[in-house]
């Protein structure tokens, strides 16, 4: 009964649990600190069971279509309608839940990261509050299949994410670069609104089915094509658009940081899903295609090239995603660049899509490890700065165990997760073209190079005086860190299974925009 | 500093006027223009024109910020409760459960042109209700935190 019940309404739930969550935990926070952190593992808890629950039905059964307000959520089209879907509707294919799945994890753990307070006693309560709500607009944005729908939960990530950042005030500082986040964010919110408004004054609807089923590509949505495209890749901080991510990432807390990675992977999935889903065929895919390998060639060397000069560990931590963003980008528009040619996308399109993919979500899990870690080291030790920090490694041995996972992880070691996925892209688009494999491989190895120094330079070294005091972080933190370094492990063993499981269903939904098109509009 | 006795009294003249239009804003949002939104920051208006004309010492008196963020707690919480029981009652997230229900908002609407019956509407009364509840809470939370600062630099 409670199981059929959970399962029906679950892409509502996915949504509705975490809202309710964020609007009681002011009232919880009244009762106390216990109550209000264990209604928190509660909430996040039962969001990650709901979307895992979602995802093992969108990929036994296909998608799942959910409208809200309906007497019956699984049908989109009403007999009076005329054959159009005249509600709000989630649409779940195997893409969405797989994101959905992701960040629900990463909410998970951003939400036993911030359990210990450490030094900010105040406005804990709208932390945690901002936090679900920035899991509500993640999770609304990869699940929602109206155009308008994913603006508004964009701005709802965008202002609870400009918030958290602006949390840790720091005499200015943080305020100023949540400002710049709000800034960009309403800025690339508002050019993505005026491509929905071109495309709604010419198909009548806000619904995506509908408007690929009716797509004509001509100048118009050509325009709104490179109006959706500048606005979320400004928001997923692709180089040239990527001025703000250094600042931001560096002034967050670390579990927001980690999660606001996520945030900027659901706007990529909207590249995506805009070029794929919306645009499908009918796009000029290879001239598209190639714009995105661009975007995302220039963001590897960009990214990497500047975060070797930083001081500061999380600004180079967020240049280095910069950097990994360009991956993603690289495998999945190559992808596109051969969408048409079948022989093409067997041999090597759709494993470069599935790397693309892949390392999306191994992004995810090492990027957030290692964020995470880089906060665990703020709790202790008080700084960010390289030239200070040294010597850590005798009094926090977890942690450094988790940095060094994190770091061969993202610097493509074997066997952790990030080598199998860059192994996928090297190989795929070495078949499309070799230099951009070159490429991408001389920036992995300066990953790697900028993370030894990072290693070293926190870790290595004698004992020094004033870290003396320095200890291991509370349990709650060690628990969000060792869930993200058990899965960045157990991906990189078992890839081929994953990849199997997740992946290849998921670059699937992508490429198959008519089975997408159908499960709104073949329900009459 | 409190303004002039002119301006005090004209405030305290307009502002049962300005709950009133306010609350009428958000009860017949499902019927005219305006909704809980435009209600709320309308009663919001309200308390900006008392902190303009009083000092800040009396509204920090008279008006508590815990007072108004529960406000708002209750609003978010009446909005989300209302959806979450369309789906005990068997609909769909956000379903109108109250639809010609009877009672207060569950008067079936009659067809054709009419002059508009408060009493139908289902819960989209009941949320904008909610929604305007919260926008004046939170909208005078901000206001009140602008007059803080403004007390700091005095």
């Amino acid at each position: 009964m409670i199981g059929e019940f959970w399962s029906i309404n679950a892409p509502a739930l996915l949504i509705a649990i975490p809202m309710l969550g964020a609007f009681a935990t002011p009232l919880l926070g009244k009762m106390g600190k216990t109550p209000r952190n264990l209604w928190i593992l509660l909430i996040t808890a039962l969001t990650f069971a709901t979307s895992a629950l979602l995802a093992a039905e969108v990929y036994t059964t296909g998608p799942v279509i959910y409208t809200f307000g309906a007497v019956d959520p699984a049908v989109a089209l009403v007999s009076d309608s005329g054959g159009i879907p005249v509600r709000i509707i989630f649409n779940v294919d195997a893409m969405s839940a797989f994101m959905a799945l992701m960040a629900s994890v990463v909410g998970l753990v951003a939400g036993i990261y911030s359990l210990p307070s450490g030094k900010m006693k105040s406005g804990r309560d709208g932390y945690f509050s901002l936090l679900l709500l920035l899991l509500v607009g993640i999770l609304g944005m990869v699940c929602t299949g109206d155009l308008f729908n994913f603006f508004v939960f964009l701005e709802i990530s965008s202002l609870a994410g400009a918030a958290l950042v602006a949390y840790r005030i720091d005499k200015g500082v943080a305020v100023e670069a949540g400002l710049k986040y709000a800034f960009l964010s309403s800025l690339a919110g508002l050019i993505f609104l005026y491509a929905v408004a071109l495309l709604y004054g010419q198909y009548d609807s806000l619904n995506i089915a509908v408007i690929a089923e009716r797509m004509q590509f001509g100048f118009l949505d050509k325009v709104a094509l490179a109006l959706f495209l500048t606005g979320l890749a400004m928001k997923a901080g692709a180089v040239p658009m990527h001025f703000w991510m250094p600042d931001t990432y560096s002034m967050a807390p670390s579990a927001i940081t980690a999660f606001l990675v996520v945030s900027s992977q659901a706007s990529l999935y909207g590249v995506f899903r805009i070029a794929f889903t919306l645009y499908g065929l009918r796009l000029n895919y290879v001239t598209v295609g190639w714009f995105i390998i661009i975007l995302g060639v220039l963001s590897m060397l960009v990214g990497v090239s500047m975060a070797i000069l930083q001081e500061n560990v999380k600004r180079l931590m967020a240049y280095h995603s910069i950097s990994q963003t360009g991956y993603m980008l690289l495998g999945v528009g190559v992808g596109l660049a051969v969408l048409g040619d079948p022989a093409m996308m067997e041999s090597f399109g759709l494993t470069a899509m599935e790397g693309g993919l892949f390392h999306l979500v191994n992004n995810a899990m090492y990027k957030g490890l290692l964020f995470l870690t880089a906060g665990a080291i703020f709790f202790r030790a008080g700084t960010h700065n390289l030239n200070k920090l040294g010597g850590l490694g005798h009094s926090m041995k977890l942690t450094m165990l988790f940095f060094i996972i994190g770091a061969l992880a993202i610097a493509g070691i074997p066997p952790f997760n990030g080598f199998s996925s860059k192994l996928m892209i090297y190989e795929s688009v070495f078949a499309f073209n070799p230099l951009l494999a070159i490429i991408a491989m001389v920036v992995s190895i300066l990953t790697l190079a900028s993370f030894v120094k990072v290693f070293h330079a926190i870790f290595m070294g004698p004992k020094r005086g004033e870290y003396a005091g320095v200890n291991e972080v509370p349990v709650p933190m060690l628990a969000a860190m060792g869930i993200l370094a058990l899965l960045t492990v157990l991906m990189g063993i078992f890839p081929q299974q994953f990849v199997d499981l997740m992946i290849r269903p998921a670059a699937g939904a992508l490429v198959n925009q008519g089975s997408y098109i159908a499960s709104v509009m073949g329900g009459l | 500093m409190n303004m002039s006795s002119l301006v005090r009294t004209g405030a305290g003249i307009l502002m049962p006027f300005l709950l009133v239009f306010g609350f009428y804003i958000v009860l017949h949002g499902h019927l005219t223009p305006g909704g809980g939104f435009q209600g709320g920051a309308v009663i919001a208006t309200a308390f900006v024109l008392l902190m303009v004309a009083y000092s800040y010492e009396i509204i920090w008196e008279r008006i508590s910020l815990e007072f108004l963020k529960n406000t708002e707690t209750l609003g978010l919480m009446l909005f989300i409760l209302t959806a979450l029981i369309a789906l005990v009652a068997g609909l769909a997230f956000f379903g109108n459960w109250l639809l010609g229900a009877g009672g207060l908002f569950g008067t079936p609407v009659s067809y054709g042109i009419n002059p508009g019956d408060l009493n139908t509407g289902g819960v989209i009364p009941i949320l904008n209700i909610a929604v305007g509840l919260d926008v004046l809470g939170a909208m005078s939370v901000i206001i009140l935190t602008m007059l803080f600062a403004v007390r700091r630099d005095a």
